[in-house]
């Protein structure tokens, strides 16, 4: 079978007025697969993410050089519809972030602004399904999402995100504001995601990393210095910066 | 997108009217009073001693207007900027929870309280109180209406003293407790210095809310139009002769355009006023947020 | 030590009595009005008309006044006032654009009011020919509450999470959807607040309104947009000023003076009340 990767970034540079955040990155995420983005605090792991569904066009200062190929078309061409790419890549933040509507409302949000009046209530339970929240909701769809649990809230982001039907999801440390039980039941849910979809998680845990990903990269100060199968880079990284940030050698 | 880039425009248009009407008011302002500079110099109009605009000859000094104004601006502001600071940092810094819960939104109602209320309060109750204290001929002086205005201006002072005490980062005030110095040291020398960019504002828009008052100062300040000696005197600010003539003059008259021509003078002195404050409170916030 | 523990005990009570003076001056204002202005409330002062050049009878007219006034003022500024503050919060970027408007704001809410009563004359009085009416009066105090309400928006607006608007944006919604699904609802409670606020600023306001809508004696209530009115801060003032008989004209403007700082703080209350429980409530 042939690799095919669905996203590409090509000699990406981002940068935020005079902070150079992004140098050269140059990275292919498979279809299909579960791409992990390691790295110490502050390496531009979030700023990566978010070049891919271009939610840094919403910092006034961002400029950016270079490509992301989404199925081939870069998404920072002129003529990419920036509305209908952000439906195609869903996004999970760090913070579980439902609205202050009901937990239906919620995960018919995306549903309701492309303009569908009908099955949205299939589409929502299918969603919530995929996300292993439709039995602890099932019987009070009507409640406030705000109310839920934050494991909850978070599965509740994701079964968001899926309702629209995206190609792709971008996960930011998805986890972190979690306990080990809801951390434990989102890996889960990785694994049965990743048959349909293509996934790109930034955690800052390395045991996470080695468990749900297929591929990591480790960024540093911006720079891409390794990307290869997660079990190589766990077992034998080829660089020295990779070797002693993954065994905790590193600031 | 057309439809996004058209929605945007539309806000942008209504953000655009306050800027809109400010013009409008300094174009209508300068219309209806300019033309009497034709008649009457604008050095004896700033510094002439007599106000007799309906007198033959008519007189259109605004001098004692503005010495009235000013008068009794800066009693409003001894009483306001010590009470309204003192309040703020009270609130802020050493009332506990449930005292504060009660003050401040009872600061909040002494700065909802109409003008006029204050003025009737001040004519009925607080002028003949005054006369009978100091034995004066009228209790209706620059005096009372200092401290009435003082009292109208001390919520706006106090509130706006108390966002800037109370951003200042707990880490200066735990610094310096941790060196030893008492709570009330930490207040003179730490806390107020830090936050005095916005005391400073808050100084300079009560001194605003205070000259440009019209109905306090019109009822209780006596309505003299003679340059005061003391404080103990009626005097006559700009705003309440603008408040009391207009009603009897025929519009495009001398007399007309010399309210205009005085309303000039006091949107001038406003919006110098504004402008320091807001230059300073910009300062301020890049001073704040520049170091991250 | 001690000396430094003096000079603290001191300086707090500076401060509590600058505290003490500030609500001594709000309660005796209160007391005085109260105690005077209720002996001269009865049901008929609120409905009835003025009678014998008004030392007798009741202030209905100025208490419907107040209302159209108010009112008017509200419809007027608060459609203008929440686009500017989406504009402001949601569009501007920083720059040269949005500190001009931002200025201008500041500025318009530095102007006296009596010279937004000489604007309203001059033009919505004389220029438009509205003469001296409701709609004038409406127009000229909806122009001066704009920038209260603005702010007040504007702030309801910036407390919306920016994790909403992200959630938003990142489900593939325009920005406009984003606004109207998932930022507006949040911020409504805050701006009714604000609105709330303007009314009660309105309501409360003489100089504007004295030469473009108030007037001191009418023989019937106001039948449309285009007649003058009475008004209850204007009405306190006449009364205390204009007429002939101050002894049986004080009580009266205490009954009136104590009914408008009722209207006036209710409204305010209820704003403060809504602001306090959506501070406490913060459910995100
Ligand atoms: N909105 C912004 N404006 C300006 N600079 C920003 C902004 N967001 C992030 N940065 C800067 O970009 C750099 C990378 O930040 P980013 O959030 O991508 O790091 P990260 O790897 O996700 O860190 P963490 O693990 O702590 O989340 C940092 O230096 C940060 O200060
Ligand atoms: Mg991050």
């Amino acid at each position: 079978m042939v690799k095919r990767d669905k996203v590409v970034t090509k000699n990406l540079n981002l940068w935020f007025g005079d902070n150079h955040v992004l140098k050269d990155v140059d990275i292919g995420i498979e279809e299909n697969k579960v791409t992990a983005v390691i790295g110490p605090s502050g390496c531009g792991k979030s700023t990566f993410l978010r070049c891919l569904n271009r939610m840094n066009d919403l910092i006034d200062t961002t400029r950016i050089t270079g490509k992301v190929l989404f199925d081939g078309e870069d998404v920072y061409n002129n003529r990419m519809d920036v509305v209908d790419l952000r439906r195609r890549v869903g996004m999970v933040f760090q913070k579980p972030n439902p609205f202050p509507k009901s937990v239906f409302e919620n995960v018919a949000y995306g549903l309701r602004i492309q303009g569908i009046r009908y099955g949205i209530h299939e589409k929502v339970e299918k969603a919530l399904r995929s996300a292993v929240l439709w039995d602890e909701v099932k019987n009070r769809l009507n409640i406030s999402a705000l109310s839920l649990s934050g494991g909850q809230q978070q599965r509740l982001c994701i079964a968001r995100a899926l309702a629209c039907e995206p190609e792709v999801i971008l996960m930011d440390e998805p986890c972190s504001a979690l306990d080990p039980t809801a951390t434990a039941k989102i890996e889960e849910l990785l694994f049965t995601l990743k048959e349909r979809y293509t996934i790109c998680i930034v955690t800052h845990n390395m045991q996470q990393a080695a468990r749900v990903s297929d591929y990591a990269a480790f960024l540093l100060l911006g720079e891409l210095v390794e990307f290869n199968d997660t079990n190589k880079i766990f077992t034998n990284p080829k660089d020295k910066r990779t070797e002693d940030y993954i065994t905790g050698r590193f600031g | 997108m057309t439809k996004e880039i058209f929605i945007k425009r539309f806000f942008l248009f209504f953000a655009l009217l306050s800027i809109f009407f400010l013009a409008g008011i300094v174009f209508v302002l300068f219309k209806e009073g300019i033309s009497l500079f034709t008649r009457v110099n604008i050095i004896d109009f700033l510094f002439g001693k007599s106000w007799y605009p309906t007198h033959t000859p008519a007189e259109f000094g605004i001098l004692p207007l503005i010495l009235g104004s000013l008068l009794v601006t800066a009693g409003a502001l001894v009483v306001a900027v010590p009470l309204g600071i003192g309040s703020a940092i009270y609130v802020s810094e050493i009332a506990k929870p449930g005292i504060r819960d009660v003050i401040k939104p009872l600061l909040e109602i002494l700065a909802g309280v109409p003008s006029v209320v204050y003025g009737f309060f001040g004519m009925v109750i607080f002028a003949p109180f005054i006369q009978n204290l100091f034995n004066l001929p009228t209790g209706l002086t620059a005096f009372t209406a200092s401290v009435i205005l003082g009292i109208m201006a001390l919520p706006t002072i106090a509130s706006i003293a108390e966002d800037a005490i109370s951003s200042v980062p707990v880490s200066f005030k735990e610094a310096s407790l941790s060196l030893g110095a008492t709570k009330w040291e930490t207040i003179v020398r730490v806390i107020v210095p830090s936050a005095m960019s916005g005391i400073s504002t808050a100084i300079i828009l009560g001194m605003g809310r205070a000259i440009g008052e019209t109905m306090t100062v019109l009822m209780v300040a006596g309505g003299s139009a003679i340059i005061p000696h003391t404080f103990f005197q009626p005097v006559r600010a700009m705003t309440a002769t603008i408040a009391a003539e207009m009603g009897e003059t025929v519009v495009g008259s001398m007399h007309y355009q010399s309210l205009f021509a005085i309303a000039i003078v006091l949107f001038m002195l406003t919006l110098t006023f504004n402008i320091i404050a807001d230059f300073i409170s910009q300062k301020f916030k890049k001073k704040m947020t520049g170091g991250l | 030590m001690k000396k430094r523990k003096l000079k603290q005990i001191i300086g707090f009570s500076l401060l509590r009595i600058s505290v003490s003076i500030a609500i001594f001056a709000l309660f005796s204002i209160l007391y005085f009005i109260v105690v005077r202005g209720a002996g001269v409330i009865n049901l008929e002062f609120f409905t009835s008309m003025p009678r014998e050049g008004m030392t007798e009878g009741g202030i209905l007219p100025a208490i419907l006044g107040t209302f159209y006034l108010a009112i008017g003022a509200i419809l007027f500024a608060l459609p203008l006032s929440v686009f500017a503050a989406i504009y402001l919060s949601e569009y501007a970027r920083q720059g040269r654009l949005i500190r001009v408007i931002r200025l201008g704001v500041n500025n318009l809410a530095g102007v006296p009011s009596v010279v937004f009563g000489l604007f309203g004359l001059a033009v919505f009085v004389k220029f438009f020919g509205f003469g001296v009416s409701i709609i004038s009066g409406a127009l000229t105090l909806g122009i001066l509450i704009l920038p209260t309400i603005i702010r007040a928006s504007e702030e309801a607006l910036l407390a919306v999470p920016r994790s909403f608007r992200e959630a938003s944006l990142a489900l593939g919604a325009t920005k406009w959807q984003t606004i109207r699904r998932a930022v507006l609802p949040s911020a409504t409670p805050g701006i009714l607040t604000g609105a709330i606020l303007g009314v009660g600023r309105a309501a409360g306001e003489t100089a504007p309104i004295l030469f473009t809508a108030a007037t001191f004696f009418i023989t019937r209530l106001p039948s449309s947009i285009f007649d003058e009115v009475q008004a209850l801060p204007y009405h306190i003032y006449a009364l205390m000023t204009e007429g002939t008989h101050p002894d049986l004209q004080v009580p009266i403007a205490y009954g009136t003076a104590l009914i408008l700082i009722s209207l006036v703080l209710l409204i305010n209350l209820v704003a403060i009340t809504i602001r306090y429980r959506i501070r406490k409530e913060k459910r995100w």
